[in-house]
């Protein structure tokens, strides 16, 4: 147990410190972490980003407190909770009290703006697999047959998130509720 | 301003309360917590003007870590130190850990009926294209230069590459390597 807690507390702070990029910018990392130490499989978390999703707080910290619950209880949740959000509070402190400038440093600068395209890359990287992986039925990847409904799903939600891109933002909650309506109406109640 | 002991604990707990109906109201986190932290920081409380606002979501973006807590962190610090921060950090996480704790203990349960399994079966599929579309949306908000769509371009073939093979290659790997090059390509920029 002691063991699991400090496992948890190191794997959610190495997330905490390297979570670039907005709201999605941990799922990559997260996903990493927990298949490695097989806390969770690609379905139980995609299953855990919607609850986030339809819950309120970060996706990062929402993740976080279910993983360090469902591994090792209130005390799993509350260290894995902390430790996700440990480096950015440490480094807002320093950035607000010590070092206002060091975000305009040059070096930094170019640092930053090549993570930035690195990290979408990355995020589009899991986005897709995990996609993919849902509409291929059972074995691995490049397997057939593939599973005609859950293509169907893929073309409606894709072509509502285009238009979304075009016009107004299509909210995360509604493209959930359609996917799930889809998702009963396709496969069965 | 002079700000006698009970003032500050005041202050403390103001910053608390405050953040925590923050943390209460604002789903899917990200860019979506932004407005109700202006309402509530800037036009309600005047705790930090619309300029530090705007210097903090600068901050935020060059920082790990959901912005939120980097906004909750700042305001708390300038309020009341190192204590303010804190206590604005965990109020606004607050809610939602207590809601998601709740969610832990019976989700496993909640999946096992039949209807449920199937509605997430499609709501896979829609996480996966939300993940993608939000790429898709960091793409268009990047300067296109040769240099950031090379960097974009080998960490997305890494990490599929990674992930349809089942090979484990951390994410944090290829950060770093995009970092090295960054600063590689800034090196050679500023020699000519």
């Amino acid at each position: 147990m002691a063991g699991t807690i400090w496992e948890l507390f190191l794997g959610f702070f190495r997330v905490g410190c390297f979570a670039f990029g907005g709201a999605y910018g941990a799922i990559p990392l997260i996903r990493d972490m927990v298949l490695s130490h097989g806390w969770m499989d690609d379905e139980a978390l995609a299953c855990m980003i919607a609850v986030s999703e339809s819950t309120p707080g970060p996706i990062m910290v929402n993740l976080a407190t279910y993983v360090g619950s469902i591994q090792a209880g209130v005390c799993g949740a509350a260290v894995a909770t902390v430790a996700v959000v440990l480096p950015s509070f440490v480094l807002i402190l320093l950035i607000t009290a010590v070092m206002r400038t060091v975000i305009q440093n040059p070096w930094v600068k170019a640092v930053l703006e090549a993570v930035k395209p690195c990290m979408a890359g990355i995020i589009l990287a899991t986005g897709g697999y995990m996609t993919i992986k849902g509409c291929v039925l059972g074995g691995g990847m490049g397997r057939f047959p593939m599973d005609v409904r859950a293509v169907v799903i893929v073309v409606v939600l894709w072509g509502v998130l285009a238009a979304g891109r075009k016009k107004k933002r299509v909210s995360p909650v509604m493209v959930m509720v359609l996917a799930a309506g889809m998702g009963v109406l396709l496969y069965g109640w | 301003m002079e700000v006698g002991k009970a003032g500050r604990i005041l202050r403390i707990w103001e910053l608390f309360f405050t953040f925590m109906k923050i943390g209460v109201f604002t789903f899917g986190g990200g860019y979506a917590m932004l407005p109700v932290m202006e309402d509530a920081c800037v036009a309600k409380k005047q705790w930090i003007s619309h300029e530090e606002m705007m210097d903090i979501t600068v901050i935020a973006e060059a920082t790990p870590g959901p912005i939120a807590i980097n906004c909750a962190t700042f305001v708390g610090y300038r309020q009341a130190g190192i204590l303010g921060a804190a206590a604005a950090t965990v109020g606004v996480i607050l809610p939602s850990f207590c809601i998601i704790f709740a969610v832990s203990l019976f989700l496993d349960r909640f999946i096992g009926i039949r209807w449920i399994a199937n509605a997430f079966r499609g709501i896979r599929i829609g996480v996966g294209l939300l993940i993608a579309d939000a790429a898709v949306r960091m793409m268009r908000k990047m300067p296109g230069t040769a240099v950031s769509r090379l960097i974009m371009a080998v960490s997305f073939g890494v990490m599929l590459l990674a992930n349809v093979c089942s090979r484990r290659v951390s994410a944090v790997v290829i950060m770093a390597g995009a970092g090295v090059f960054g600063l590689a390509a800034s090196g050679v920029r500023r020699e000519r």
